[in-house]
């Protein structure tokens, strides 16, 4: 079944209105998702590519039951929108916006430790359970439906992993995009847990990138916890140290975050560690079919 | 953004913190001026680099006298400094701040940062100030200690007792080395840091704490919400490329080697990077375009790239998603028009569309080699950056 989103999951669209958000609402229903309704304050009473707007999250929650939010206001506004949506009681936020500062993203961590949501990105593509429900910005036709579940750091770089699972006829049970950001909802660790307990997916695929401690903590989670194979590759072995690449969380600094000690952590707890990232989707490939 | 030791000095003057009585110039002519107006019997000079290991360097340096002050300066500035942390190349130094020479008793290390795998900001201080923190975790790693504060909170006052009695440093009274600390994290919150540190806090000969080097990185995705720190900027030391990249939402990062890479998506543009280092080759940069890049993004990407003489052949590496493959070629067709590219082009696309974008590109007459997949696309720039033979 995949994990955090199924058939049933209803999806309220935060910044609705605007370019990003109005034309991913027409992607993601055109995907089958059930997109039920739509935030814009202000904008009440108007609809987008059929979706009824509503002023609050709140609003929208108790005429349509949404229970899960996918964000796509400006970066000075989102993180009051994910406070907004956690307060309207939603279960799953998906907060594709890029840009949000720092401090924001640590006062809404603060925030939703004491409450039953769960937030994925910031600055991420979201999830999507092909076939069935699509959360985010990816391409839908580049997923296939399957057991292998895919966690990531990175926008396109996933979008690449999974198209090269796709064309070999390797299908995807969930593809979740954590973000790249220094602060992030659900992490590495917490979506090893659910693929581990999800029937449906068979083998893992983890793509990390330079900056922080999230694939070290991964590794130590996977020796303990994770008895299916994971396929892992991180980008960023090239990288200068000081230099932030593209992504606010990708930086070395001092001796910390490099790509060989990720690889070395990750390597000692059993993950197949991919050299070259074109060889992503062979390796899985492979790997699945011993399964 | 990182800031200069005096701009980072200025803020934390604005909130009540001492610092050491000085003065920023960008002529030497100034420095005798300068050394009178401090009136002090001794004054330190310090390069204005935004990098740290100065004083290994020879960048920081005392004078007694206001000739000698002209002189030591006339000698560093347009020089480059080279330290651990700037590169073979070094950084050219273009302000000097003068100060009074303090007398120090006692040198203790503070910062605060964001601890990523807490996501909190944590406080991490000791009494071995003066050196590098790698240095005192490799040295005297129990003489560090780190407190991680609550943002919504500020600093717990059970906090403050456990840091000051953990220290035990003799200052007297220990408020005012606590208020010092509730005033850091206010610059820290205040000022949407993601790194404020100074090393060394000194304590001085008739008692008191002064904050003697002071290093402050400014979160750029906060910027928008901060107009005071925009007089700033005309100072920071950005390449052309870097303002154009800038300007135009794209970014890039200057490496050495000789292969330009025109990427979307970060995490992408760093495994393009990884490749072509695997097919032995370097990347000149790293250039993220974004996800949804605009035509007018993609030339000055070109510009960008090209602007940089060291580059011999240039990969474009396109996963086509929500964006049509067609209408990025044809994009990059237009680019190539008007850029005019006098080096070798190898575009990998892939996603939706791909087959009309390739014929696109095979028809367009321009010197454009594309590649089927990435690691084609690599090995073909490779090739063309040591000007071997290409196979189509």
């Amino acid at each position: 079944m995949g994990i955090l989103i199924d058939s049933n999951t209803k999806v309220v669209c935060q910044g609705i209105t605007g370019n990003a958000g109005s034309f991913h609402t027409a992607q993601m229903l055109e995907y089958g998702t059930k997109l039920v309704a739509g935030v814009t304050p202000g904008k009440e009473g108007t609809t987008v590519h059929g979706v009824s707007v509503f002023d609050s999250v709140f609003e929208a929650v108790k005429s349509t039951q949404a229970n899960a939010s996918v964000i796509y206001v400006p970066a000075p506004f989102a993180a009051d929108a994910v406070l907004e949506a956690i307060e309207a009681g939603v279960g799953l936020v998906v907060c594709i916006t890029e840009g949000i500062p720092t401090l924001d993203m640590i006062r809404v961590k603060k925030y939703i430790l004491n409450t039953k949501t769960r937030l994925i990105g910031p600055n991420c593509p979201g999830i999507i359970a092909p076939g069935i429900c699509k959360i985010g910005i990816m391409p839908g036709y580049i997923h296939k439906s399957g057991s292998v579940g895919v966690v990531s750091r990175s926008g396109t770089l996933t979008y690449e992993a999974v198209w090269q699972l796709t064309q070999r006829g390797v299908g995807q049970s969930t593809c979740i995009g954590i973000g790249g950001d220094p602060i992030v909802g659900v992490n590495f660790v917490d979506v090893l847990r659910l693929f581990q307990e999800d029937k449906e997916t068979r083998a893992i695929v983890l793509i990390g990138e330079i900056g922080g401690s999230a694939e070290e903590e991964a590794a130590e989670v996977i020796k303990r916890e994770i008895n299916k194979p994971v396929i892992g590759f991180i980008a960023g072995r090239t990288a200068p140290q000081g230099r932030r690449m593209g992504h606010a969380g990708a930086i070395i600094s001092g001796n910390k975050g490099t790509a060989n000690s990720k690889i070395t952590a990750l390597k000692n707890a059993g993950v197949n560690i991919v050299d070259n990232p074109a060889d992503i989707g062979e390796v899985a490939a492979k790997i699945i079919s011993y399964l | 953004m990182k800031l200069y030791e005096f701009q980072a000095k200025n803020i934390l003057k604005n909130y009540g913190i001492l610092v050491p009585q000085g003065k920023v110039i960008s002529s030497s002519d100034d420095a005798p001026e300068v050394f009178r107006e401090i009136g002090c019997a001794s004054c330190v000079i310090k390069a204005q680099i935004l990098a740290g290991g100065r004083g290994k360097g020879g960048g920081i340096q005392f004078v007694n006298t206001p000739s000698e002050a002209q002189t030591i300066a006339s000698r560093m500035f347009g020089s480059s400094l080279v330290t651990h942390q700037t590169g073979l190349k070094g950084a050219e130094i273009k302000y000097l701040l003068i100060e009074e020479a303090v007398s120090i008793k006692k040198e203790l290390y503070l910062a605060i940062t964001i601890d990523r795998s807490l996501q909190m900001p944590v406080l991490i201080t000791s009494t071995e100030g003066g050196m590098e923190i790698e240095e005192i975790a490799l040295r005297a790693p129990e003489n560090i200690i780190r407190e991680p504060l609550d943002i919504l909170f500020g600093i717990h006052p059970f906090q403050l007792r456990r840091i000051t009695s953990k220290l035990g440093i003799p200052i007297t009274p220990s408020s005012k080395f606590t208020n010092l600390l509730i005033k850091l994290f206010d610059v820290f919150v205040k000022n949407d840091c993601s790194l404020l540190e100074i090393n060394p806090l000194v304590i001085t000969s008739s008692g008191e704490l002064c904050a003697l080097d002071a290093k402050i990185e400014i979160d750029d995705n906060a910027l928008y919400r901060h107009p005071e720190f925009e007089q700033f900027t005309q100072y920071q030391d950005f390449s052309q490329a870097e303002v154009l990249a800038r300007r135009y939402r794209l970014s890039y990062i200057s490496l050495d080697g000789s292969i330009g890479c025109l990427v979307n998506g970060a995490g992408l543009a760093m495994a393009t990077m990884d490749m072509i280092k695997l097919h032995g080759g370097e990347p000149a940069n790293f250039l993220d375009v974004g996800g949804d890049a605009s035509l007018e993004q993609i030339i000055q990407a070109f510009e960008i790239i090209l602007s940089d003489y060291r580059v011999k052949a240039i990969l474009v590496n396109i996963f086509g998603g929500i964006m049509k493959c067609d209408v990025i070629a044809s994009g990059i067709i237009q680019a190539v028009k008007e850029v005019g590219i006098h080096v070798p082009l190898i575009v990998r696309l892939e996603g939706t569309n791909v087959n009309a974008a390739r014929k696109l590109l095979n028809e367009s007459g321009l010197n454009i080699i594309p590649a089927k997949d990435m690691k084609s696309a690599a090995d073909a720039v490779v090739k063309a950056s040591n000007n071997g033979y290409i196979d189509r």
